[in-house]
C-alpha cells in the first residue's frame, strides 16, 4: 500500500473542506445546476437515473483490508448495504445522498482515500494491472509510477476542464494486463539495451462509440521524461481537442483528424520546450515513493506445498477452482487469487457490505491485509501462501466469491446498464444472468474454455463490450430494448501469467448482424458457442482465436441462417411491412 | 465602476473593453475615416481589432490591452506582447479549459510580465487553477460573490504539480526544503505573490 504523507493527508482534507462548501452553496441555491455539474463530477459524484452516484477513487486498484472495511460501513451507513466495483477499478455507491457526499468523503480522507476526478472532464484514475508486483512477467512495479501519476494529476491546474475525459493505464509486465490500447494514454514499460527503465507511449485509443486501437506515439520515452511527456500531450489536446461536439471530443479522434505522425509530432515540438526542465523526475522521487508503499513481509517457503498438492487431488472442486482462479506469483509457495464476483445470480461486480467485510478478514488472514480490484471487476488476493489455499478457499467459498469461472463465459463483465444509469439505452444486469443460468453447467464451460463476454447497456461502453470475445450491446429501438451482438473483440491481454503468454493482441469485435430481442440473447450466444465448438481445431483453440482463424460468416450463418435464407427473411419482413 | 479581483482583493477597475462596439470601429464611417477610440486611458481590444487598427492603437497612447478568443493561441500574439499592459483571455463558458494553457504559456515560455486578466464565465470555484495557470485579475461574473471568492484561493494551501506561480513541482520543492531553503509548501496566495526570481533566492 501507499501510505501517504503530511501533504497527501492535507490534500484530500483540504478537498472535502472545499467540496463541503460547495455543496452548502449549491444547497443554498448561491451556485446552479450547471455549474455545480463539474465541480461534483470531479468529487465523483453523479445524479442517476433514481439517485446520486458516487464514484470513489481506488487508485490503481489497490486496497488495503482497513480501507474496504471503511467501504463496507459507508455501504451500510450511507446506502443500502452494498456497492459496486466498475471496470476502471473504482468503487461505486447507488444509493447515496447528495447532502451526505461531503460526509462520505471526510470518512474515506480518513482512510487515505477519496474520489477525487473519478468523474468530469479532466484525468481520471490510473489503472493499470491486477498482478502489479506479484507477476512472473514483471518489468517494474507499476504501483510507484501510478502513484506517480495519481500525483501529477491531481489538481493539475491546467487540465481541470479538458474537451472530455482523460483516462491513463500502466502496463508494467510484458503481457499486457492493462488494456493500454484501448485507453487516451497507453504506457508500457520496458528496458533498453543498457537497462534503462523507460514507457512505450501510446495515445489515441479507447471505446466508446468510436472505437480505436491506440497508437504508439513514442517507442522508447526515458522514466525521467514521464511527466514532462504527459504535460505535452494534455497540452496538445487541450488546446485543440474538439469542444463543439462531446462525441468528437475525445483525444482518439484528435489523433484520427491529425493523424498519428502529424499528432506525435505536435506533442515531441511542445515536449521540446519541456523537457528537462523542472517537471523532469528526478531519482530521489522515484525512491521516495517507492519507499512510501509497504511491501509484504514474505517468506522463503518450498515451491510446493505438500498438503496442497494432495487436497488438489483429493478434490475436484478445489482443483477446479485452483485452474481457474488462482495465478503464478513471482515466488515459490506463493500464488494470486481471483475472488470472483460473477455469481450466477448476483450483478457482476457487486458486493454486499457484509462480504466486503469477510474478503477484509480474508485479506488479512491470507494476503498481508491489501487486496486489488481487476478491471474485469473481480478482487484478488495477490501474496497467498500455497499452504493456505485450501482453508481460504473453503472461507471464499461460503461468502460466495469462489466460483471457479475466472476467463470463463460467466465471469461476465458488465455495467450497471439501465437498472441504475441514466445513460443507458438497455439492462444489463438481466442480460448477464440469463446467461449465466444458461451457461451454468461448469463442466461445460470449462469444456468452452477461455471467453471473454463483456455487456454495455449503451455506446458509452463502460462494459467494454468491444474488446469482449464475444460483446454485447444495448440499443434503443423506438422505445425499445435491443441488443447487438459483435464477435472477435480482445482486450489485449493474457490470463495466463506465464512470461511465454504474452498476449494477444488488442482487437475489436465485429457486429455479427442485426440486433435481438432480449429474450432472444442466451440462444444467440449458444449457436455462436454451439459454432466455435464445431469450427474449433483443437481444444487449444479459444473462441476468439477461431473467430480470427475462419472470419464470422460461419457464425452469422448459425444465428441468421445462410445467405439465401437470410435474403429470403428479408423479402419476408419487406412483405410484411 | 466595475471591479476585478486582482491579486486575491477587490480592486476597482479602469480598463474599458471594446466589445460592443467592434464593428463600429473596424470601419470607416460615413464621412470615409476611421472613427476615433473612446477617450478612456485604459483600453482592452479584441484581438480582430487590434490586428485592423493596429498603427491607430499605438499612435493613441494610454495603456492597452488584447483580449484573447479561446481560439486565439498565445502564439498569435508573441512578437506584440511588449505594446500590451494587459492580456485578457475569454472563458465564454467555465467548462472551456483552453484559457488556462493560454495563461501557462503567456507567462512561462512567452514571459508575459502585465496583467493576465480572466474575462467572461469566470467563476469562484475556478478561480484558483486559474492563480495557478499565471492569470491575476478576475473578472467575476456578476451573479458571483467577489468577497466570497477571494478564499477561492486558499482552500488548497499545496500543490504536486509546479505552475506559473512556481515552476517547481512539490518533489523539487521537497528537495529544496530539505537543503535547508524553504518550505514545502506551495504557500497561500499572499505568500506566493513574490516573483518567482525573488523566491529563488
Amino acid at each position: 500500500m501507499y501510505r501517504y504523507d503530511d501533504i497527501d493527508q492535507q490534500l484530500v482534507q483540504e478537498r472535502v473542506a472545499q467540496f463541503r462548501d460547495q455543496t452548502r452553496r449549491f444547497l443554498a441555491g448561491e451556485l446552479g445546476e450547471d455549474e455545480f455539474r463539474p465541480l461534483r463530477l470531479q468529487n465523483g459524484l453523479y445524479v442517476q437515473r433514481f439517485a446520486p452516484m458516487l464514484r470513489i477513487a481506488i487508485p490503481y486498484g489497490l486496497l488495503s483490508s482497513r480501507q474496504l472495511r471503511r467501504l463496507a460501513h459507508i455501504a451500510r451507513e450511507y446506502d443500502r448495504g452494498y456497492g459496486h466495483f466498475s471496470t476502471r477499478q473504482n468503487l461505486q455507491l447507488n444509493w447515496p445522498k447528495l447532502e451526505d457526499v461531503p460526509d462520505i468523503l471526510a470518512e474515506l480522507a480518513e482512510v487515505q482515500m477519496h474520489a477525487i476526478q473519478t468523474s468530469g472532464n479532466c484525468v481520471r484514475n490510473t489503472t493499470t494491472d491486477h498482478f502489479a508486483g506479484v507477476a512472473r512477467d514483471e518489468i517494474v512495479d507499476s504501483f510507484v509510477w501510478c502513484e506517480l501519476i495519481r500525483q501529477w494529476s491531481t489538481f493539475h491546474p491546467e487540465f481541470a476542464h479538458l474537451p472530455r475525459k482523460f483516462k491513463i493505464a500502466v502496463n508494467g509486465a510484458s503481457a499486457d494486463r492493462a488494456a493500454t490500447f484501448l485507453h487516451d494514454i497507453g504506457l508500457h514499460a520496458l528496458r533498453n539495451d543498457a537497462g534503462e527503465t523507460g514507457f512505450r507511449v501510446i495515445v489515441g485509443g479507447g471505446m466508446g462509440r468510436t472505437p480505436i486501437i491506440g497508437h504508439a506515439i513514442r517507442e522508447f520515452l526515458p522514466w525521467r521524461h514521464l511527466l514532462t511527456y504527459l504535460d505535452a500531450v494534455l497540452r496538445v489536446y487541450n488546446r485543440q481537442g474538439r469542444r463543439d461536439n462531446k462525441y468528437k471530443a475525445r483525444i482518439k479522434i484528435l489523433v484520427k483528424e491529425l493523424g498519428p505522425a502529424e499528432f506525435a509530432r505536435q506533442v515531441e515540438a511542445e515536449w521540446s520546450r519541456l523537457a528537462d526542465g523542472p517537471g523532469t523526475l528526478i531519482e530521489d522521487e522515484v525512491r521516495r515513493i517507492e519507499a512510501r508503499f509497504t511491501r509484504p513481509e514474505y517468506e522463503t517457503l518450498a515451491p510446493f506445498d505438500v498438503g496442497y498438492e494432495a487436497r488438489r487431488t483429493a478434490e475436484p472442486a478445489f482443483a477446479a477452482w485452483i485452474k481457474r482462479n488462482v495465478h503464478p506469483h513471482k515466488l515459490h509457495g506463493y500464488a494470486a487469487v481471483t475472488l470472483s464476483l460473477k455469481r450466477t445470480g448476483v450483478p457482476p461486480g457487486d458486493a454486499t457490505a457484509d462480504q466486503m467485510e469477510a474478503v477484509a478478514d480474508l485479506a488479512d488472514r491470507y494476503s498481508f491485509g491489501e487486496l486489488r480490484v481487476s478491471h474485469e471487476q473481480n478482487l484478488i488476493l495477490a501474496d497467498v501462501a500455497q499452504r493456505d489455499l485450501h482453508a481460504m478457499w473453503r472461507e471464499a467459498r461460503r461468502i460466495g466469491f469462489a466460483t471457479p469461472n475466472v476467463g470463463l463465459l460467466t465471469n461476465i463483465i458488465a455495467c450497471p446498464g439501465g437498472d441504475f444509469c441514466s445513460l443507458a439505452n438497455a439492462k444489463s444486469i438481466p442480460v448477464a444472468e440469463a446467461i449465466q443460468r444458461r451457461f451454468d453447467d461448469l463442466d461445460y464451460q470449462h469444456d468452452i474454455g477461455e471467453l471473454d463476454l463483456n455487456i454495455s447497456g449503451c455506446m458509452n461502453s463502460c462494459g467494454h463490450h468491444h474488446v469482449g470475445h464475444i460483446g454485447i450491446l444495448g440499443v434503443d429501438k423506438n422505445g425499445e430494448e435491443w441488443y447487438q451482438i459483435t464477435i472477435g473483440g480482445n482486450q489485449g491481454l493474457s490470463k495466463a501469467v506465464a512470461p511465454a503468454a504474452a498476449g494477444t493482441p488488442a482487437a475489436l469485435g465485429r457486429v455479427i448482424g442485426p440486433s435481438f430481442a432480449r429474450a432472444d440473447v442466451p440462444d444467440v450466444i449458444e449457436r455462436l458457442i454451439e459454432t466455435y465448438l464445431e469450427m474449433r481445431d483443437s481444444e487449444h483453440e479459444r473462441f476468439v482465436d477461431c473467430v480470427w482463424r475462419i472470419g464470422i460468416e460461419a457464425f452469422k450463418e448459425a444465428v441468421y441462417g445462410n445467405r439465401d435464407q437470410r435474403r429470403s427473411h428479408r423479402e419476408r419482413q419487406l412483405a410484411a411491412a | 465602476m466595475a471591479t476585478v479581483i486582482r491579486e486575491g482583493r477587490i480592486a476597482n477597475d479602469s480598463w474599458r473593453l471594446l466589445d460592443a462596439e467592434i464593428a463600429r470601429l473596424s470601419y470607416p464611417a460615413e464621412d470615409g475615416l476611421l472613427p476615433d477610440f473612446p477617450a478612456n486611458p485604459e483600453l482592452i481590444v479584441p484581438l480582430a481589432l487590434w490586428r485592423r487598427r493596429r498603427e491607430d492603437l499605438l499612435e493613441r497612447g494610454g495603456r492597452l490591452g488584447v483580449r484573447l478568443a479561446p481560439e486565439d493561441t498565445a502564439e498569435t500574439i508573441v512578437a506584440d506582447l511588449g505594446h500590451f499592459d494587459l492580456v485578457a483571455v475569454e472563458f465564454p463558458v467555465f467548462t472551456d479549459g483552453r484559457g488556462y494553457s493560454t495563461g501557462r504559456l503567456l507567462r512561462e515560455r512567452f514571459g508575459f510580465r502585465g496583467e493576465l486578466r480572466a474575462v467572461g464565465d469566470v467563476l469562484h470555484d475556478q478561480l484558483l487553477a486559474l492563480y495557478r495557470c499565471g492569470f491575476d485579475a478576475f473578472a467575476l461574473r456578476e451573479d458571483h460573490d467577489a468577497e466570497a471568492a477571494r478564499a477561492a484561493f486558499h482552500e488548497i494551501s499545496s500543490f504536486y504539480q509546479g505552475d506559473a506561480r512556481d515552476s517547481r513541482p512539490l518533489f523539487r520543492r521537497r528537495v529544496a526544503a530539505e537543503q535547508g531553503a524553504l518550505s514545502v509548501r506551495s504557500g497561500t496566495a499572499s505568500e506566493r505573490r513574490v516573483p518567482r526570481c525573488e523566491q529563488r533566492e
